[in-house]
């Protein structure tokens, strides 16, 4: 796991970058800026202030508003942070554009690499951009808002386009990506894996075909029909093939995961669980791209 | 081919309406699903009827209130609006 090389190859300028650290700190340099800014807005500021502070009542209220607003911020920050993980979330966006690219490369062409395993450091896992084999959540977000822009753009070029189409098509997608999840996590809990899968790594595992069908769909726009299916056959194909190879490390057992044929029920069950949440993905693929290329 | 969000939660109050009306005594043994058939062995692998059977059992145990709740609001919310 060549984890420790990419870091040093990346941040050759940065002296004090710890492996562990999700984001680049930009905090320092915005310092003296900003201190340069507030001393030139001091002067005006100054002259109405005078007049404002003056009068006792608005400043009690002023203080009063404001110790509000800081309250309220940090109740809302802190109940927030009960139902969405944030901070979990921020692990899936830490990515580069030399992550984005491979891993778009790896999702059209799945075959030549050979490594699918992820990085731990210390028994958390490597944040994306130092591990093309992490999942992200940046792609698939990505990937969902240009689905729902290019499937607006294939129906406005065969005039069956309506600005509502854009708020349908989108919940429509969500609520399969929702369906599609839970499927997956109640198969998994029926057969007792034990894995170390969050809900997350399965939104992002989902969320990966929406490339393929972005390119099945702009590949209909410009070849026809005959260009959609040739591209759909091949982003279905790649992504059967990158989801049995990422899955298989995570579900499956060890020595099952290393190619050795393990006999025995309960690994064929994971395999067939596999296979079926690889296969999946082409039918839904095709199911929701269908309809847009005529 | 138009889901909206309300019709997937529409989909997930029947399908657990669905579960909890199911009845211990008068059904669930008769076909041999009830709750003392599931934990069978207490080996390392309960297996997917075990499984299956012990998520049936919370569902009902565990949603009761709950899905009294929200289907009082759905049925308000159909009355009202139609």
């Amino acid at each position: 796991c060549d984890f420790k090389s990419n870091v040093r190859m990346r941040n050759p300028a940065m002296d004090s970058s710890e492996p562990g650290q999700l984001f680049d700190d930009t905090s320092t340099s915005a310092g003296p800026q900003g201190a340069g800014h507030s001393g030139l807005d001091k002067g005006p500021v100054a002259y109405t202030g005078q007049t404002v502070l003056s009068d006792p009542m608005s400043n009690l209220a002023m203080a009063y508003g404001s110790s509000l607003a800081s309250q309220g911020k940090e109740m809302m920050d802190k109940n927030l942070d009960r139902f969405i993980p944030v901070s979990k979330l921020k692990y899936y966006f830490a990515v580069d554009t030399l992550y984005v690219g491979k891993k778009l490369g790896l999702l059209v062409f799945p075959y030549m690499h050979e490594n699918w395993e992820v990085c731990y450091q210390q028994d958390t896992p490597v944040a994306p951009r130092f591990d093309v084999n992490a999942p992200d959540l940046y792609i698939p977000a990505m990937a969902f808002i240009t689905y729902i822009l290019v499937a607006g753009l294939a129906l406005g070029t065969q005039n069956r386009f309506s600005p509502e189409f854009l708020g349908m098509q989108a919940s429509s997608a969500l609520v399969w990506l929702i369906i599609e999840v839970l499927a997956v996590l109640l198969s998994l809990y029926l057969v007792t894996v034990n894995t170390d899968l969050t809900t997350i790594d399965l939104v992002a595992f989902s969320g990966y075909k929406y490339v393929g069908m972005i390119v099945g769909v702009l590949a209909g726009l410009l070849f026809g029909k005959t260009g959609y299916y040739l591209a759909l056959l091949w982003c279905c194909a790649s992504i059967f093939v990158f989801m049995i190879r990422t899955l298989r490390l995570k579900i499956l057992s060890e020595a099952a995961a290393e190619g050795m044929i393990v006999r025995g029920a309960k690994n064929q069950l994971r395999m067939y669980l596999t296979m079926a949440i690889a296969a999946a993905q082409p039918v839904f693929m095709y199911w929701l791209t269908f309809h847009l290329v005529r | 081919m138009a889901f909206t969000l309300y019709a997937l939660i529409q989909t997930a109050v029947l399908f657990t309406n669905a579960i909890a009306v199911l009845h211990e005594e008068r059904f669930l043994s008769k076909i041999g699903w009830g709750a003392e058939q599931g934990i069978g062995g207490f080996g390392d692998d309960p297996g997917i009827k075990a499984q299956l059977l012990n998520l049936i059992r919370s569902v009902r145990t565990v949603m009761r209130v709950p899905l009294i709740i929200v289907n009082s609001v759905c049925i308000l919310l159909l009355l009202l609006f139609g």
